[in-house]
């Protein structure tokens, strides 16, 4: 958030410089089970953001004073690899990591059912391949996925998506050039059915009627996501789904 | 959405709404102002007024009376500590095994790393879980080999009536015993266990396909067939 907005980032026609209009989103690519050795796992690229998402568990947590005897905890490590960025991120995590695995976290302790494993953990792992702003939504979008590809039960999935201020405008998913000379960043997630906000943070100042349109772009865009979540998680069956009539359950029908 | 009958093969996925009020819920979901959402991915079904979502995948929860294929992971004085392929490990108390077992006698009767079948005893509602093995069948495995396959897919494995396990085991001239948690016991000839392995990693890999067991069925007849002669001949 340099503040400097003489960086002229939106044209006089509300065209951004990657040629997007101020409510639209970046190109998203989401797929499902895509790493074997993990329960779960997803992929998501949102504009030159390429994230992967790796779920473990419900498992035996360790260390055990970590356990809670009521439900299951969750663990979130987000990661950003050296050459995900420009000049070298320097391995490990950080401030900025310890954070973003925090709210990540905590989002999912509200839609995951806890309780139905106590004692347990649930691990997600975020690896930031490619960074381009707006990691953390991409990383949040993709552990929703991978989290109900590995079976854990939950009340929705949860697409997150960034609001920003770009030369006194309200704009939709920032990239990169627009997050460093912007004038704000407000990354949000929600569940898309009840209008649950699960995470809200904001970088910069925005004032209550920049407030309310950054809302009002965010909504729908987070309905877009979750639209390309669930067909992610459809097509990751449909091939094994496409050829067959007969009955669900459990069993084969006997054979002569 | 509200497909009627016990037979329909969508998928559905966290947050999908299942019912808006007629049915009640089951397995795999869950109520929020009096309508059924999916809280797994998983398949629609629908039984005797229940709606339940079967799940593609997760963890093996144990639930009392399951049979299960176990692997001792520790011992104490008077009691094992078995891995039952869940987030929960379980104990096996010496009041639990068919023999008699002074106490600090334990290992001479089963050590780590040994494989048993068991049965779970007791879960609690914070998931302490106990195993028994005082049920006739249960005992210590010796020989043969354990695979392990997705514990969604022991149903599809089993089949109906155990239809598809016993053509396997037929046709194979293997002795099978599959655990409710995903693990699976072979004993007999080398290529015969292979043959069975590819078989079940077949069932496995195509769980949600119609005419499995006539697929199954193809390949071990092409396989066993000419084994079973080799060895009468």
């Amino acid at each position: 958030m340099g503040g400097n907005s003489n960086v002229k980032l939106i044209d006089d026609n509300g065209i951004r410089i990657d040629g997007r209009r101020v409510d639209e989103l970046r190109n998203l690519k989401i797929e499902a089970g895509v790493l074997k050795r993990a329960d779960g796992s997803a992929y998501v690229e949102l504009g030159k953001n390429k994230v992967l998402a790796a779920v473990y568990g419900p498992r035996e947590c360790h260390p055990r004073h970590m356990q809670n005897p009521a439900k299951a905890i969750i663990q979130c490590k987000y990661n950003m690899i050296a050459f995900s960025v420009g000049d070298r991120k320097r391995p490990g995590p950080d401030r900025r990591s310890v954070e973003i695995s925090k709210i990540i976290s905590e989002a999912f302790e509200y839609v995951v059912f806890t309780e139905n494993y106590p004692r347990t953990s649930i691990d997600i792992y975020i690896e930031v391949l490619q960074a381009n702003a707006g990691t953390r939504c991409a990383g949040l979008t993709a552990a929703s996925v991978a989290l109900a590809d590995a079976g854990i039960p939950m009340k929705d999935l949860v697409p997150s998506v960034a609001v920003g201020k770009v030369n006194d405008q309200v704009v939709l998913d920032l990239q990169k050039e627009e997050d460093n000379f912007g004038q704000a960043d407000v990354p949000m997630a929600m569940i898309p059915r009840t209008g649950e906000v699960l995470l809200l943070q904001m970088d910069g100042h925005l004032t209550r009627v920049q407030f309310d349109r950054a809302m009002e772009l965010a909504v729908p865009a987070l309905h877009q996501i979750y639209a390309a979540q669930k067909d992610a998680l459809a097509r990751r069956y449909a091939v094994e789904q496409s050829d067959e009539p007969e009955d669900p359950a459990t069993s084969e029908p006997q054979e002569g | 959405m509200n497909k009627e009958g016990s037979s329909s093969r969508e998928i559905v996925i966290p947050g999908d709404l299942l019912d808006s009020g007629k049915l009640k819920a089951g397995a795999g979901t869950y109520t929020q102002d009096g309508k059924v959402y999916a809280a797994q991915l998983g398949i629609l079904s629908i039984k005797s007024n229940f709606v339940n979502v079967i799940p593609l995948g997760g963890r093996y929860i144990p639930a009392p009376g399951d049979s299960v294929i176990g692997k001792v992971i520790d011992i104490g004085p008077s009691n094992w500590l078995i891995d039952i392929n869940s987030p929960y490990p379980a104990p096996l108390h010496v009041n639990e095994v068919p023999w008699r077992v002074d106490f600090g006698d334990t290992a001479r009767f089963m050590n780590v790393g040994d494989t048993l079948l068991a049965k779970v005893l007791i879960v609690d509602e914070t998931k302490r879980v106990q195993v028994t093995m005082k049920e006739q069948g249960l005992r210590k495995l010796q020989g043969g080999q354990v695979m392990e396959i997705s514990y969604s897919k022991v149903p599809r494995v089993i089949g109906k009536g155990g239809s598809m396990v016993q053509m396997i085991k037929n046709m194979t001239n293997t002795r099978i015993f599959v655990g409710q948690n995903g693990r699976i016991w072979l004993d007999g000839e080398i290529e015969n266990i292979v043959f069975a392995i590819r078989a079940i990693k077949m069932i496995e890999e195509n769980a949600h396909t119609s005419r499995l067991t006539e697929r199954v069925k193809d390949y071990l007849e092409s396989v066993a067939k000419p084994a079973q002669a080799e060895t009468s001949g």
